[in-house]
């Protein structure tokens, strides 16, 4: 059975999307209200600033790359904004300040992992530990920081509507389409594709490597600090717990259900959105069904372990990749 | 002659004693002074709270350590930052540091309950503060869940019955902390009384406000005439609150917290319709009471078994009033 099924190219993304339409045509036949306009838009807003951190990933995924810290980095950065204008700075001041500091954990983790030649899933784990630590303890002395009065002027980044939609919708959507553009039309865009595909022969061929890589996790880092902005000025708050919460995992799996394989080189930001996508429809899903919490862990890592095993099944590894490894 | 003086002296020595005896009545001492400070000085109180950096768990470190500093006691907090896991070494440190209190905030019902235990039978006095474990230690500190979770409910049911859609959500912060899950048990003890009162949704959101935001936002385009909405965490609802405001709609929020004042600006605001507050500074108040106690008492460890609930006010526009909240800001540092 397999064997017929392995003549139609099943790659994951296809399976992940394919999965995704299921469950949406099937809460659309049993969940009433689902297939609302109104719900619909909620269902993807919900999802946005993670499919926003999910585009930051996918541009590091692809180049063979993994950034443990971008939700430190947004959580902390968004929280030491907020603090800044508690102590009376202007929001429009603490907004490239604490810009700064997110891009500076990236261009740090993109040095250590280009040039100090770190792996870097070590690399950004030392990152997050540390952008979650020195922040606490030297910038944001408070868990939970909430939103200054000087910033209600910032409010509508996380809580406004242009011509009816969230403007949290809208931000993915530019995001995403910003970092299309950047994989496929510009060089360090195609120069990731080719050092995640073969970093040696990519250096050999006359890539700048180095720069590219530091590149790569400072526009991660950027991503990350309009994601935290995002959060921050939605709820009017932003709770640093989001540093070391589940999050970080989310945002991998929206990357990799999506079908970017952590060998790199493939893939593109369409996979995040399916992947996203299907995030979303699971948690609306489950939310509308009043489905308890525990149980909604088992069913969504039910579903996704699912999706890799299907996959895994469909789309053995390769000669390179086993031999090269995963990530 | 020698009669006189000797009248005399009888009559000057008992004026003087008269004196001396009207001295002693001004100011008396109280023999039990000395041992009161004796039992305290030198001891060590360890603090496990769930993170420092919110409201609740900066107020009663704050009171804690005033009380530490005024009896000669030594103050050790150890932050796990919401882990449990940090949390569980922690305690297993200190119980081979054998502190004379460990005060633990647990963060959910299970993590710590056998360490609890283990330190009591080490000798070391163990408080649980707001959040209880299901090991009963030597006493209980903080809000009575379910009495928290009764007046909420009522709050909203007040305001959702008749010419109302009666439809109402509860948000849940985790299911397994002590506080939630009495609180969810007064939710319900409520709504047993209340037939026409529907529970159209019961979600956690892991005491995060931007999950909060969305799982309100999803309930609120399922059910748009949705009455009200009983919040478990006044922090974690302002993401409930960012869904209402959002929807345009007018829709009853009733919240719990720790009463700073970020709860009476936001009761004033209209974001929150009620918080049933259970002032962090009279749990640490109390807290220190039972430090005082437990250590007084001269019990062994374990063999207490007190529970002190701390008092809820009610904060609505009509009860506003400054000072109603205290501020974090204004801590004794």
């Amino acid at each position: 059975m397999f064997g017929r099924l392995r003549k139609v190219s099943w790659t994951q993304e296809k399976i992940v999307f394919l999965i995704a339409i299921a469950m949406f045509c099937v809460f659309s036949f049993s969940l009433n209200g689902f297939l609302s306009s109104g719900n619909l838009i909620t269902l993807v807003r919900s999802v946005s600033v993670l499919g926003i951190l999910g585009v930051g990933m996918a541009i590091l995924v692809i180049g063979r790359g993994i950034d443990l810290a971008i939700v430190a980095i947004y959580a902390m950065s968004a929280a030491w904004m907020l603090q800044l204008g508690n102590q009376g700075v202007p929001i429009l001041l603490a907004m490239p300040i604490a810009y700064l500091f997110a891009l500076s954990a990236g261009l740090l983790s993109g040095v250590l992992i280009a040039y100090v030649e770190m792996p870097p899933l070590f690399a950004t784990l030392g990152m997050a530990s540390f952008v979650y630590g020195f922040a606490r303890w030297a910038l944001v002395p408070l868990f939970v920081v909430y939103m200054p009065p000087s910033g209600s002027g910032i409010a509508w980044i996380g809580g406004g509507f242009v011509f009816g939609l969230p403007t949290p919708i809208l931000f993915f959507a530019i995001v995403a389409l910003l970092g299309f553009a950047f994989l496929r039309f510009t060089k360090p865009g195609r120069f990731t594709y080719a050092i995640g595909d073969n970093p040696a022969a990519a250096r050999i061929s006359g890539a700048p490597v180095r720069p590219v890589i530091v590149l790569q996790y400072a526009i991660a880092a950027s991503v990350a600090y309009l994601a935290g902005l995002i959060t921050a000025t939605a709820v009017a708050s932003m709770d640093t717990a989001a540093a070391n919460s589940s999050l970080i995992y989310d945002v991998v799996l929206v990357v990799v259900i999506g079908g970017i394989g952590f060998s790199g080189g493939r893939g593109g930001i369409r996979n995040v959105i399916v992947g996203t996508l299907l995030i979303g429809i699971l948690l609306n899903g489950m939310t509308i069904m009043n489905i308890e919490y525990t149980l909604q862990n088992i069913i969504r890592s039910v579903i996704l372990l699912a999706a890799i095993v299907i996959d895994s099944v469909l789309n053995p590894l390769d000669e390179q990749t086993s031999q090269q490894g995963d990530i | 002659m020698k009669k006189r003086n000797a009248f005399a002296t009888i009559a000057i020595g008992m004026a003087l004693s008269g004196m001396a005896s009207h001295a002693i009545a001004a100011g008396m001492d109280d023999p039990r002074r000395a041992d009161y400070f004796k039992v305290f000085d030198g001891k060590t109180v360890a603090l496990v709270p769930s993170t420092m950096g919110i409201d609740l768990t900066e107020g009663w470190a704050s009171a804690l350590r005033q009380q530490a500093n005024r009896l000669g006691m030594k103050l050790e907090i150890r932050d796990p930052h919401l882990s449990a896991d940090v949390g569980a070494q922690a305690i297993t440190a200190l119980i081979s540091e054998k502190p004379d209190v460990i005060i633990a905030h647990n963060l959910d019902v299970q993590s710590y309950a056998k360490l609890l235990k283990r330190a009591e039978d080490a000798g070391i006095h163990v408080i649980q503060v707001a959040m209880r474990s299901n090991y009963n230690s030597d006493a209980y500190v903080g809000p009575d869940w379910i009495a928290v979770g009764e007046a909420e409910t009522q709050a909203v049911v007040d305001r959702c019955g008749a010419g109302t859609s009666g439809k109402v959500a509860i948000l849940v912060g985790q299911p397994t902390a002590g506080s939630d899950s009495g609180m969810l048990k007064g939710a319900e003890n409520v709504l047993a009384k209340h037939p026409e009162i529907k529970l159209v949704a019961n979600q956690a959101a892991d005491w995060d406000a931007n999950k909060a935001r969305s799982v309100i936002a999803t309930v609120i385009q399922q059910n748009p005439d949705l009455c009200g909405v009983v919040g478990f965490w006044d922090v974690m609802d302002l993401g409930a609150a960012a869904a209402i405001k959002e929807s345009g709609k007018s829709i009853a929020l009733v919240t719990s917290g720790g009463g700073e004042q970020m709860a009476c600006d936001n009761v004033e605001k209209g974001v929150f319709q009620e918080e049933v507050a259970y002032h962090v500074m009279d749990i640490g108040r109390d807290l220190n009471d039972v430090i005082q106690v437990v250590l007084e008492s001269g019990l062994p460890a374990g063999k207490e078994k007190i529970v002190v609930y701390s008092p809820t006010t009610k904060i609505t526009k009509e009860t506003l009033r400054p000072g109603l909240c205290w501020s974090v800001k204004n801590l004794e540092k």
